[in-house]
C-alpha cells in the first residue's frame, strides 16, 4: 500500500482542468435548473394554473383555489356486485363501502353567492376496508369546455373577472372559444344551464374517462355518473336574495332521511373517443348500475372530515385506472398546489398567507 | 479484492448504483412538480418505488460503511478540506435515509395511499394531519434542494481529487489504477 498524497507535479494545462470541473458543477445545476423550472419561465406548470385560479376567484387563505365554497357529507355506497366482472376494484364487490364527500360550488371564492355559476360538483373518497382509496371528483354538467391543461390555463386567463365590472370580459371570453371549437359542445349545454336550488336532485358525472380492470386483465373505458334516486323533498327553492341556500336546502333534506344517487358506469363502445373530455358519448351507451350511494350526514367544511381532502382523481384502487385524458394529470398536479397552498396556510408555514378567518 | 486504498467492491458498487438512483430521484422530482402534462402521472409513480429503494439501499449502505472503514484520506489533505469531506459524506447518508422517509411521511400526513405499483402498498408511518403534511412537504422540497447542492459540492470535489490533486481519493470510488508516481518513490 501507498500512502495517498497529492502528486507534487502541476497538473498538465491546469486552467483547462479546472474549466472542466467548473463546466461539470454549472453544467448539472443549469440541467437541474431547466428540469425544475426555473430556467424555463414559459412552461405551463400547475403554479400558474393555481396562480390564473387564484387570481379569478380572490385570495382566501386557506381554502382551495377552485370549489372553495362547499359542505362535507358523509355516508356509504352500497354495491350491489352488479360491476365486479368488469373491475376487481373492491368497492365493486357486493357490500358496504363508506364514503367522505364534499358538494361544492365552482370558483375560487368560499364566500361566492350559491347561483354564482350553474354548476354543482360532488367530489368522493370512497375507504375500503383494506386501506385502498378511490377518489373522484364529479361536477354536474355533460362535457367540458376544454380537452387540455394549456386550454384551460387559456380559458382561466380570459375569463378573468375585469376590475371595473367584476365580471369576465364577454370580448376576451368570445376570442378565447372562437379559437377553441371544441368548446362546442359545452356552450351548447351550458346556454341552457341554471344553478339549481339543491345539491340533491343533479347528476354529477365524471367528465373524464377511465379504465376499468377486470380479473381477465381486460380494460374498459367507462365514464361514470351519479344519477338522483328519488329522496327527500326539498321546499321549492331558495328565498329572494338568499345566497346560502345550497347548504340549508341540504341539511334540510337530510333531516328527513338519507340522499340517494346510483352509481351508473357507462361503456365507451369501440371508437368513442377516450381521451378528450370535450366529446359527449351518445346516450345509448351500455350503462351498468353498480349501486347507491347513501349520504345521510352534512357538515360544514371549517371542522368537516372533507376539509384536509385531496380529491385527486387519479387517486386510484386496483381495477380502475387513468385513462390517456391530459387532464388528468394536469388535475392532479394543480391539485397537489392548492393543497400544499391551503395546508401551508393553515400551518402558518413562513412566507403563506395566514387564513383571514374562520371558515364558512 | 480490497486494497487499502480502494473502497471495497460491494461500497463502489453501491455508490454508482446509488448515484444513478439518487441524480434519477432529484431530477424526477424537480420535473414532476412543475409538469402539469401526461408525463406528471408516470413520474410521480416511478418517484415513490424508486426512493424507497433508495431508502432500503442506504441503510444496507450505511451498515456496510460502518463495518467496513472507508480508505483515509491523504495525508497531506489540508484539515478544512477533510473536515468537509467527512461532513459533505455524513450529510449524504443523512438524506439519503431522511429524504425518502420525509416522503413517506408526508403521504401517510396527507392521507394518501402510499402506492408503489403492482398493488404494493406501504402502511402509514405518521397520523393523518394536513398541519403536519404541509411541513413535511416544505422540507422535502428543500432538503432536496440541499441534497442537490451537496451533490454538485461532492462531484466538484472528487474531479478535483481527480484532476487537480491527483491523489489517488477519485480512484479509490473508480477502482481505476493509482496514478504514475515512479518518481516519488
Amino acid at each position: 500500500m501507498t500512502e495517498k498524497r497529492q502528486d507534487p507535479r502541476p497538473p498538465a494545462h491546469a486552467a483547462g482542468r479546472w474549466a472542466l470541473i467548473g463546466l461539470a458543477v454549472v453544467g448539472a445545476a443549469a440541467v437541474f435548473g431547466y428540469v425544475g423550472g426555473w430556467l424555463a419561465p414559459e412552461r405551463l406548470t400547475p403554479k400558474r394554473i393555481i396562480n390564473a385560479l387564484q387570481a379569478n376567484g380572490g385570495d382566501y387563505p386557506g381554502f382551495r383555489r377552485n370549489h372553495a365554497k362547499g359542505i362535507c357529507v358523509t355516508g356509504r355506497f352500497e354495491s350491489n356486485g352488479e360491476l365486479a366482472k368488469y373491475s376487481t376494484a373492491a368497492v365493486f364487490a357486493p357490500g358496504s363501502t363508506p364514503v367522505v364527500g364534499r358538494l361544492a360550488i365552482p370558483g375560487g371564492n368560499p364566500y361566492a353567492g350559491d347561483s354564482s355559476a350553474p354548476i354543482r360538483s360532488f367530489a368522493l373518497r370512497f375507504d375500503m376496508a383494506d386501506g385502498e382509496q378511490w377518489r373522484t371528483g364529479m361536477n354536474a354538467m355533460t362535457v367540458f369546455p376544454v380537452s387540455d391543461p394549456k386550454a384551460f390555463y387559456e380559458l382561466t386567463v380570459a375569463t378573468h373577472p375585469d376590475p371595473s365590472t367584476g365580471k369576465p370580459d364577454p370580448a376576451k371570453a368570445g376570442a378565447f372559444f372562437k379559437s377553441h371549437p371544441e368548446s362546442a359542445a359545452f356552450l351548447d349545454w351550458i346556454k341552457t344551464a341554471k344553478p339549481s336550488a339543491s345539491y340533491v336532485p343533479e347528476t354529477y358525472r365524471s367528465i373524464n374517462a377511465f379504465y376499468l380492470r377486470d380479473a381477465q386483465g381486460e380494460r374498459h373505458a367507462v365514464r361514470w355518473m351519479l344519477v338522483p334516486d328519488k329522496g327527500p323533498e326539498g321546499d321549492g327553492g331558495a328565498a329572494a336574495g338568499d345566497t346560502d341556500y345550497l347548504a340549508a336546502d341540504l341539511m334540510k333534506r337530510l333531516g328527513q332521511g338519507p340522499a340517494r344517487w346510483h352509481l351508473q358506469m357507462v361503456f365507451a363502445n369501440p371508437g368513442d373517443p377516450v381521451d378528450d373530455a370535450t366529446k359527449i358519448w351518445p346516450d345509448d351507451r351500455r350503462t351498468v348500475d353498480a349501486g347507491t350511494l347513501v349520504i345521510d350526514a352534512a357538515e360544514a367544511q371549517a371542522d368537516g372530515p372533507c376539509r384536509d381532502v385531496n380529491y385527486d382523481p387519479t387517486i386510484l384502487p386496483r381495477g380502475i385506472e387513468v385513462s390517456g385524458d391530459p387532464l388528468l394529470a394536469a388535475r392532479s398536479s394543480a391539485y397537489a398546489d392548492s393543497y400544499l397552498r391551503r395546508t401551508s396556510e393553515e400551518a402558518h408555514v413562513p412566507g403563506t398567507a395566514r387564513p383571514k378567518e374562520a371558515h364558512p | 479484492m480490497s486494497r487499502a486504498d480502494t473502497f471495497h467492491w460491494f461500497a463502489r458498487l453501491l455508490h454508482w448504483l446509488m448515484a444513478a438512483m439518487i441524480l434519477s430521484m432529484l431530477f424526477i422530482g424537480a420535473g414532476m412538480v412543475t409538469s402539469v402534462e401526461s408525463k406528471y402521472l408516470w413520474l410521480v409513480s416511478i418517484h415513490k418505488p424508486l426512493g424507497i429503494a433508495v431508502f432500503v439501499l442506504a441503510l444496507i449502505r450505511l451498515g456496510f460503511r460502518l463495518t467496513h472503514p472507508a480508505p483515509p484520506l491523504p495525508a497531506d489533505m489540508p484539515l478544512w478540506q477533510k473536515l468537509a469531506a467527512h461532513a459533505s459524506h455524513w450529510l449524504l447518508y443523512a438524506l439519503m435515509i431522511g429524504l425518502p422517509l420525509i416522503g413517506w411521511a408526508m403521504l401517510s400526513a396527507g392521507n394518501y395511499p402510499v402506492t408503489l405499483g403492482g398493488g404494493l402498498r406501504l402502511p402509514p408511518i405518521v397520523p393523518a394531519d394536513a398541519l403536519l403534511f404541509a411541513w413535511l412537504r416544505e422540507a422535502h422540497r428543500y432538503l432536496a434542494w440541499l441534497f442537490f447542492l451537496t451533490f454538485l459540492a461532492h462531484m466538484g470535489a472528487a474531479l478535483m481529487h481527480g484532476l487537480i490533486r491527483r491523489d489517488g481519493v477519485l480512484q479509490s470510488m473508480t477502482g481505476g489504477r493509482r496514478p504514475e508516481r515512479s518518481d516519488i518513490a
